[in-house]
Formats: C-alpha cells, sequence, structure tokens
C-alpha cells in the first residue's frame, strides 16, 4: 500500500458515515484488509507504509493486535448505525509491511475478531502475505489451524543479484522449501514476483519466472518495478547511479511471464495477475469490481458504497485515536457519479472479464471502435451478442493507461 | 556657478518668441551603453533644467523597458537654456533610437537638427549602428561635435579612438572632445562648444507654416503627443492644423516645449522644437516624418522624406492558453496607439490555434513589443521563428505575397524575390576571415572592404537577404567575434532567389508552425535539425510517428519516434484507486494543453522548445 494518502475531505472524528452508503449493501461483498505496517528491513525501492522497529516511535509491534481489534469494534459500530447490514466476511487479506514478522497468534486473534463480529462465508478466502524468510513450517501450520487459507510470498526472483539489488535478504533456496511447508498445511499459494529491476536481464527474468511456474503454484503475480521518488532506489536513479528501468525491456519482460504463465495452466485475469481456474483470489477481484471493504491497520483504505476513507499512516497515529476512542480516518471522499464510473472503468479495463460495454458513455463506446483498430482491445469480446465488453489484448494491457484515458 | 541665462537674457530666449540665431537644435548619436543617456543626464543639470535632487538616472528614457535594457526607445527633446559670453541660447536636445531597427525614426531625427555630438566610448571605439547613424548625418549635413566618453576608465584609448574618429570624419584628432558624462567633466565645454558650431535654424519666419513630425507617443491621459520641429513660419495655441500626408485637420488643445516635463506655450516660432496635442488617440494620425501646417493657411508642398514605416519581419504571436486571445488583441490594439510600426492581423494555425501574424519594423522591434505583451497584458506567448515577407511570382504572372510560411503557394512558381539588406560590419581585424566565412555561409555578396578605420578594426560591406540575419545571424556574429563586432543593416530591396518552403509533417499532416522558406542548398539541414529536434521533443504515442521534412511532395528527412509500448499501473489494489483517478484526472486536464495533430499528441512545451533556437535538454 503505498504511503502518500490522497487528497480528501477531512474525516468525522466518530468516523460515521452517510445513510447512502446501506444503499444496496446486501448486493455488494464485504472484506476486510488488515495492513500490518512492520518488516524486518526497509527495502530499497518500496515506497509502502512500513516501518522497521526503530523508526516506530514508541508503539511496539506487540500492542498492533489489540489495536486492530479496537478499530475492527468501532467498525462493527460505524457500519450499523449507517444502517448496513452485517454481512459476513466473504475475505480476509493481510497485507503490509509483512505481516509474518507478527507471532501467528496475532493474526489469529485479528482474525478472530473478524469472525466475531461479522462471520465468515462458507469456503472464505483468508490470506497472508509472507516473506519466504519469516515463516517457519510450525507458523504455517499455525496460521492454516487459525483458518488462513492461502498465503502469498513475496519470492520477488530466482536471481541472487536481482534479490541483492531489490535489498532481498532471503535465500533463493527458501522459497521452493516454504511453499512445500505451506502445501503440507493444505494453504494455497501464491508467487509475488518483480521485473526491470536495474541490472537485471531478460534471461535473468526468464529464470525467475521458469522458478516460480516450477513450483506449481496457483498463484502467480508479477509487478513493473515502478521507481518512486523519495524511496532510497528513487534517490539513486535522480542522481545517475543506478539505470533507470527501461520500458521497452519491462513490456517485453511483461511478454516473457504472460507467455510461460497461460503455458503453465495460468492465464491472466488480471493485468499483474495470473492463476489457474477458479484460484483467482477472490479479495483482490473485490478492489477491481467495486465490492465494500473495511481496511484495519495504519493507511489501510477502506470502501463502503460511495465512501472511500483512509486511516492516519502513521501507527502511532493510529494506535492513540483508537486509545482516545475515536476513528482512525483522517480523510475520505464521497464520489460523484462520474468519478463512480471513472473508477469503474479504470478498474474494469484491468480484468479478463472486461468492463461492460454497457457501462461507459455513448462518446466512450464510440472510441472503442478506434481502440479495437489501434489493436489494444480485442475485437469480438466488443461486438458479441452477449454481454460486450472491453476486454484488452496483450497490446492493450501493456498501454492499459492509454485504453483508460480514451474512455474516460 | 555654471553659465545659465539671467533673467534678461532668459527672457530673449521664451518659447515662441526666440530668434532663430538663438536658437541650437541637437541631437546625440551613439552606440547603447557608450553613455549617452549619462550625458544627457550631466546636460540636464549643467543647464539647470533639473535640480539635482530630482535628477534620477536616465531622465529622459521614460518606460520600464528603456531603463531596464539602458536603450533608448522613444526619442523626446528638451529644451535648455544657456549661456555663452553675455548671450543666452535654447538649445534643444533631441534624444534619438539607437537601434537598427528605427532607423527611419533616426532619420527624422536628424533631420529636426542642425548638429549632432557624435558620443564613442573611448574604451570600445565606434560601432556599425552608431557609424550608420553618422552616415545619416554627414548625408543631411549635420555638424558632427566628435565626443570620446568615459575617459575615466582605466581601459580608455583615446589617443586611439581620436585618430578613428578624426579619420570617419575628416577632421583632425586635436578636434575630438574627451569627457566623462559620469563625472561631468567637459560638458560645459561641449555645451559652449554646441553654440559655437552648430548652425543656427535657417528656416524662413515668414513663410506658411511647416513643422516635421519626428516622434509621437500615445499618452493614457492626453491621447497622442506629437514631437515637432518648426522648419518654417510658427504654430500658435487654438489655432487648427492639418497633416498634410492624410490633409486629416485637428484643433490644437496645446502647445510648448518639454523643459524636461511639458510646459504649455502660447506657440513654437520657426526653428523651435516642442509638442502638440489634438486630442487623437492613435499614434497613425500623427505619423513620424509627417508635416503639419496651418489648416487656415496651409504650405502647399510638404517636407522631403516622409515615408511609411514597413514591417520588415513576422512572427505568429500566439497565446499559450488559447482563452487568452481576446485579451492578446485588446493587448495589441493599446500597444499600436503607441507603435505606428506594429502591423498585426488574425491567424489561425492548426498547431497553435487562434493568433496573430505580426509585422516589425525587426528582431529587436519583436522583441520589446513581445516583452511589452507579456508584462503589461500578463500574457504568456509563443512567438514562431520570425520570417521575411516573400513576393512569389507565379508561371501566369500573378504575383502572391506571403508574411507566413505556411501560406507559401504550392504549383508552379516562376520565381521567389526576398528582401535583401546592405548591412555593414565593424570589427577587430583579426577576425575578418570568420566573418567573411559567415557572411559567405549566409548567402551573402561582399560589396566593400575590408577598409581599414584605423590599424586593427575593419569595416565590411555586404549585400546579405534579411531572412538570413532574421534567424541567428546576430548570434553567430557575436560568439565568432568574441562579441567584437557590431552590425548595421538596411532595406536594399529585393532579389530572386531559388528559395523552397520546407514542410513538416507528423505521421503525415503538415504541422503549418515549423514549415520555413529557405534556400534551396539549406533545405536538407533545417529538415534534418528540426525532425532531429522534434523527435527528442515529442512523447512516445501508442503507436509509431514518423517525422518527415518535405519540400513539396518530396521528402528530405525523416526521423521516427518509436512508439511506446508500456504505459500501465502496475498495481492497482484497494489504497491505490483514489491516487490513481486523481491521477487520470490530472491527466486529462493535461491533454487539454495538448495540440493534437492528426492523431498525435504534442505538448506545447515542445512547440516552444522547437521553435526557440536552443537545443531541447530532455524529452
Amino acid at each position: 500500500m503505498s504511503p502518500a494518502l490522497p487528497e480528501g475531505d477531512p474525516a468525522p472524528p466518530d468516523g460515521a458515515l452517510p445513510p447512502q452508503v446501506a444503499d444496496g449493501a446486501g448486493t455488494r461483498a464485504f472484506g476486510v484488509y488488515v495492513h500490518v505496517p512492520f518488516c524486518r528491513v526497509r527495502c530499497g525501492y518500496c515506497d509502502f507504509n512500513t516501518y522497521t522497529s526503530d523508526q516506530l516511535e514508541g508503539v511496539t509491534q506487540t500492542s498492533f493486535a489489540a489495536a486492530a481489534l479496537a478499530e475492527i469494534s468501532l467498525a462493527a459500530q460505524v457500519l450499523d448505525a449507517a444502517g448496513v447490514p452485517r454481512r459476513p466476511a466473504s475475505t480476509v487479506f493481510f497485507g503490509g509491511g509483512t505481516p509474518t514478522v507478527l507471532p501467528p497468534g496475532d493474526l489469529a486473534a485479528v482474525l478472530g475478531a473478524v469472525r466475531e463480529t461479522w462471520g465468515l462465508v462458507p469456503g472464505a478466502e483468508v490470506t497472508t502475505e509472507a516473506n519466504p524468510d519469516t515463516v517457519t513450517r510450525q507458523s504455517l501450520a499455525a496460521l492454516a489451524e487459525a483458518g488462513f487459507t492461502r498465503v502469498s510470498f513475496g519470492m520477488q526472483s530466482a536471481v541472487p543479484h536481482v534479490l541483492a539489488a531489490l535489498d532481498r535478504s532471503h535465500d533463493p533456496a527458501q522459497v521452493p522449501r516454504v511453499v512445500d511447508w505451506a502445501r503440507a498445511v493444505g494453504l494455497r499459494c501464491s508467487l509475488d514476483l518483480v521485473y526491470g529491476t536495474p541490472g537485471e536481464s531478460l534471461a535473468d527474468w526468464g529464470t525467475s519466472v521458469r522458478a516460480a511456474l516450477d513450483l506449481g503454484v496457483e498463484h502467480l503475480s508479477a509487478y513493473a518495478l515502478t521507481v518512486e521518488p523519495g524511496t532510497r532506489m528513487g534517490g539513486q536513479i535522480r542522481r545517475g547511479t543506478l539505470p533507470s528501468p527501461d520500458p521497452d525491456l519491462q513490456a517485453q519482460m511483461y511478454e516473457t511471464v504472460d507467455d510461460a504463465a497461460t503455458a503453465a495452466g495460468l492465464p491472466w485475469y488480471e493485468i499483474s495477475s495470473w492463476a489457474a481456474p477458479g484460484q483467482q483470489c477472490r479479495h483482490n477481484l473485490g478492489y477491481w469490481r467495486g465490492a465494500d471493504w473495511w481496511g484495519v491497520g495504519p493507511g489501510a483504505h477502506s470502501h463502503v458504497g460511495l465512501v472511500r476513507w483512509w486511516n492516519a499512516q502513521h501507527p502511532r497515529a493510529w494506535t492513540q485515536a483508537l486509545d482516545g476512542g475515536r476513528s482512525p480516518a483522517v480523510g475520505r471522499e464521497v464520489l460523484r457519479p462520474d468519478q463512480v464510473a471513472a473508477e469503474r472503468t479504470m478498474l474494469g479495463v484491468r480484468l479478463s472479464d472486461g468492463l461492460p460495454l454497457a457501462a461507459l458513455g455513448p462518446a466512450a463506446r464510440h472510441r472503442v471502435a478506434g481502440l479495437v483498430a489501434d489493436g489494444l482491445v480485442d475485437g469480438p469480446a466488443a461486438v458479441r451478442p452477449v454481454a460486450p465488453a472491453v476486454v484488452l489484448t496483450r497490446t492493450g494491457r501493456l498501454l492499459a493507461d492509454v485504453v483508460v484515458r480514451a474512455l474516460v | 556657478m555654471p553659465p545659465i541665462p539671467g533673467p534678461d537674457a532668459a527672457a530673449r530666449i521664451r518659447p515662441a518668441a526666440t530668434p532663430q540665431h538663438l536658437l541650437r537644435n541637437f541631437c546625440i548619436i551613439a552606440h547603447i551603453d557608450h553613455g549617452k543617456s549619462t550625458l544627457a543626464d550631466r546636460m540636464l543639470q549643467a543647464t539647470g533644467v533639473v535640480e539635482e535632487r530630482a535628477m534620477r538616472a536616465q531622465y529622459l528614457d521614460r518606460m520600464d523597458i528603456e531603463r531596464e535594457r539602458g536603450i533608448t526607445i522613444k526619442s523626446q527633446a528638451v529644451r535648455m537654456p544657456w549661456q555663452v559670453g553675455d548671450t543666452g541660447y535654447a538649445l534643444n536636445m533631441i534624444d534619438t533610437p539607437g537601434h537598427v531597427d528605427f532607423t527611419y525614426e533616426v532619420s527624422r531625427s536628424l533631420a529636426a537638427c542642425e548638429g549632432a555630438v557624435l558620443l564613442v566610448d573611448a574604451a570600445q571605439g565606434i560601432e556599425a549602428q552608431t557609424l550608420a547613424n553618422l552616415y545619416l548625418a554627414l548625408a543631411g549635413d549635420l555638424v558632427v561635435i566628435p565626443v570620446l566618453n568615459k575617459i575615466d576608465l582605466p581601459a580608455a584609448q583615446p589617443d586611439k579612438y581620436a585618430e578613428e574618429l578624426a579619420g570617419l570624419i575628416g577632421a583632425d584628432a586635436d578636434d575630438v572632445m574627451r569627457i566623462s558624462a559620469k563625472t561631468g567633466e567637459g560638458v560645459q565645454d561641449l555645451l559652449d562648444r554646441i553654440v559655437a558650431e552648430v548652425p543656427a535654424p535657417a528656416g524662413d519666419p515668414e513663410a506658411a507654416s511647416r513643422a516635421m513630425i519626428f516622434d509621437s507617443v500615445y499618452d493614457t491621459y492626453r491621447g497622442v503627443v506629437t514631437y515637432v520641429r518648426v522648419v518654417d513660419g510658427s504654430l500658435t495655441a487654438r489655432e487648427r492644423i492639418a497633416m498634410m500626408s492624410t490633409k486629416a485637420t485637428h484643433e490644437l488643445l496645446e502647445i510648448g516645449v518639454i523643459a524636461p516635463e511639458p510646459v504649455p506655450t502660447t506657440g513654437l516660432g520657426a526653428g523651435e522644437v516642442g509638442y502638440l496635442i489634438t486630442g487623437v488617440k492613435d499614434v497613425r494620425q500623427s505619423k513620424v516624418g509627417d508635416t503639419v501646417t496651418d489648416a487656415a493657411v496651409p504650405a502647399s508642398e510638404a517636407l522631403a522624406g516622409y515615408s511609411d514605416p514597413k514591417p520588415m519581419v513576422f512572427s505568429g504571436l500566439y497565446p499559450i492558453d488559447g482563452s487568452d486571445y481576446p485579451d492578446l488583441r485588446d493587448a495589441l490594439d493599446k500597444l499600436k496607439l503607441n507603435d505606428a510600426a506594429l502591423t498585426f492581423e488574425p491567424e489561425t494555425s492548426v498547431a497553435l490555434g487562434f493568433g496573430f501574424r505580426v509585422g516589425f519594423l525587426g528582431l529587436l522591434h519583436l522583441e520589446i513589443v513581445r516583452e511589452r505583451l507579456e508584462r503589461e497584458s500578463g500574457l504568456d506567448l509563443i512567438s514562431t521563428a520570425p520570417n521575411v515577407e516573400y513576393d512569389v511570382v507565379m508561371e501566369d504572372r500573378s504575383v502572391v505575397r506571403v508574411t507566413n510560411p505556411s501560406e507559401f503557394p504550392g504549383g508552379k512558381v516562376s520565381a521567389v524575390h526576398e528582401p535583401v539588406v546592405k548591412a555593414t560590419v565593424l570589427l577587430p581585424a583579426e577576425f575578418v576571415g570568420t566573418v567573411m566565412e559567415l557572411c559567405q555561409q549566409r548567402r551573402g555578396v561582399l560589396t566593400g572592404g575590408p577598409d581599414y578605420l584605423s590599424t586593427d578594426r575593419v569595416e565590411l560591406r555586404y549585400t546579405l537577404p534579411l531572412a538570413e540575419i532574421v534567424f541567428d545571424f546576430f548570434d553567430a556574429l557575436k560568439s565568432r567575434t568574441r562579441g567584437y563586432a557590431s552590425l548595421d543593416y538596411e532595406p536594399a530591396g529585393d532579389q530572386v532567389s531559388d528559395l523552397v518552403k520546407v514542410d513538416i509533417l507528423l505521421q503525415g499532416e503538415q504541422v503549418d508552425a515549423f514549415s520555413a522558406i529557405v534556400h534551396k542548398d539549406k533545405a536538407y539541414d533545417y529538415g534534418v535539425t528540426l525532425t532531429a529536434k522534434l523527435r527528442k521533443l515529442i512523447p512516445r504515442q501508442q503507436f509509431e510517428v514518423p517525422i518527415q521534412a518535405a519540400v513539396g511532395s518530396r521528402v528530405i528527412a525523416r526521423e521516427t519516434i518509436r512508439a511506446i509500448r508500456k504505459d500501465v499501473l502496475a498495481k492497482c489494489y484497494g489504497g491505490d484507486i483514489s491516487r490513481k483517478r486523481k491521477l487520470l484526472e490530472k491527466q486529462k486536464e493535461g491533454k487539454k494543453r495538448m495540440k493534437t495533430i492528426g492523431r498525435v499528441d504534442v505538448p506545447q512545451e515542445a512547440f516552444i522548445a522547437a521553435l526557440s533556437s536552443e537545443e531541447p535538454k530532455k524529452k
């Protein structure tokens, strides 16, 4: 989760939501996101909202679970007060940071609070992100025991010099080990990869992709390295001591992973996500399909109906608000219909299901033909008689922002 | 105690009642920075016209731009009393513009005088423009008093430059005065010498009145203030005057002299210099060089030398923000009131939107106008590369006048006429080779020189196409001579040249703002340079964009902007959505500032950078 919070209106101290968030709530899926803002080391490329132990300014990792429980309790009150019916959560996702730097018991306690407060739908998806060197056979077993169903490992690369450039401390050989342990206790596995790291060749990337797919995981995410200003890597590139990622090379790398994943039986279902049939991450699909979710934790974003809001970023500010019985939310926006439409377009085109043509206004619909002609949008999907949709071609996936700008 | 006339002497030199033998009209010919304004200030002080404490540097230069640049755009005339022996005199100092663009105005200022002070920096020697104005003064039979200024400077070489000046005007080196306008040394002697050497005016006080307009300035409160030199007869307050070129008549609302603020008088007599106010609102109704006469008893013949200002250099001016177009029109209309040489008409560019094709006397004029528009009206402007006016003769003998390269006709052209100038370059002898090479490259034809002004300074005379000068000739000249060369030029008709129009095409679409008319031999260079520049400036699009330079249908240069392959946010999860949507909204706003040529989005900045002569720094 990116650290820079958007600009918005101030959120009220009690976190109260306007009553219209209840409209249609019964038809929308409900998820819970838990942001665990702790890492052992800060990686040079990462601008996520996370802190190492010496950056916590008085709060401790051990107090996190208690504060998270307080936010869940507040969430239930706020949603009840707004008239949103209590819905069991279909997905819970622990992200970070590195959630697995916390003891499995803390994660289990937070999951337990979600279950007690709202309940979980049968077969709910419960995921945690993990670094390969922050889990053991025992901790994974404990998570599975607590009700986790899925783990997403930050593999990033299988090539030592690339991992070093990313400041990743794990031994590549650790990845097959943790995947085995996870499977042994019944957890589904996803791997995250990063491509376009300075110094990474196309061959290096091919090695990483093969290593990931050879493990037989059912889900893969691959992200082009994005250089963020304010990170150590951003500074090095600005000063010229590191080469900037080459977008043309990154495009080739995308094609490499897309070819390999498809061949391994994991077709794309979102621009940066590939999965075996039925193995898509349902929690993430909720983001792209406009589901409701409550984000628990420092800097976490939430979305219910027409309202998006976000919490105070620093763990101390977040903890203090909850200790004082106040909402940790600091900003929010109530979306106008044109903003809802823009988000729907922006998110919908990322999916292999595509954006229903019916979601577009007449002018935008008119422009779809041009995008088809440019090879960015799949022609047959756009003109099929049943549920015509804007589905990106592979060229279009690499130029998704061009498509979005044409359609909003 | 300076020799300022006492009450008796002053009574004899009152405006409208001063006999011609007590008048002296003179101007100062000098290059920028050679100290003309400082000398004028010192004279105002020495004659008691301006008190010391009221003195502000460069009293006569009124506009901010003039003061900042240290140059004089608009002249004025100040009347100063001065006593030699027992006799009081009225001296009129007529300030002249000092730049090549304003030669016509200079010539009219000179025509208002009988004498000229040739003021030259004792550390630098004479410059080409000063030399050109000196020749104008000599041709007008003015008495020239050579003066070296800044003799207090350590770098001054008065002996060397005294020789140079003496040689130029056919005098003895001992006749060259040496002064310091800064310290005041020699200024009183110079005033005495003006009285002694500059002839008194010799018009006919009894003839029908004729006064020459040598300047015309728009004032927000008074309307147009017209500066005149009465040649024959006299003008009196409240008479009806007529402009001889247009026959238009006006009531004289006010007549007076400048001392140095306007002082109304009962009139102006023969030989006198002063101002008129008639209530007209546009300097075009009171044109420099025109003759003013008494509407009741008009003169039969106008004074010689009048001509209409003719724009020589053209450039498109466009507001960066298209919604500023009405403001730009208002600002040009306002400026026009004070600038008879400014011409403009609306034009439309596919690339730049709505703007104006503006005609200027020259490059400095262009720069000044642009700067005044931006400063006084707060507009952000793009100006297209300056060009000259061409007459294109078609095979059917019809003639098309082209002031905008994109209007250059296709089809059967039999000849293209381009304006040429006579140029004078003064430079240190060591640079003769490199400057001759430059002039050669710019299609110059040597017509005179090298002539040695002194042992190490040389004059070269060339005929050059004006188009070659308006591009970057002056910069090139300066850089090849370490800043020591100076340039002057004057229009010298036109010539038939082998000229072609080079068009720039983006994805096959012509971009009008980049069309240029160039000599056939240079078309390739222009095409290669501009296409390469644009390739660096235009962002990659989702399709390949060929950039071509073409003469007619023949492509002479080509570059390709490769298609962008990746433009997508890698991650877009719950916490990214608001930021990403806002970014999208911002990009849409940004797209409004893009110009779309065919399907290619070109940022405004790319146009600005491509039209400027500097190398692009980044994409």
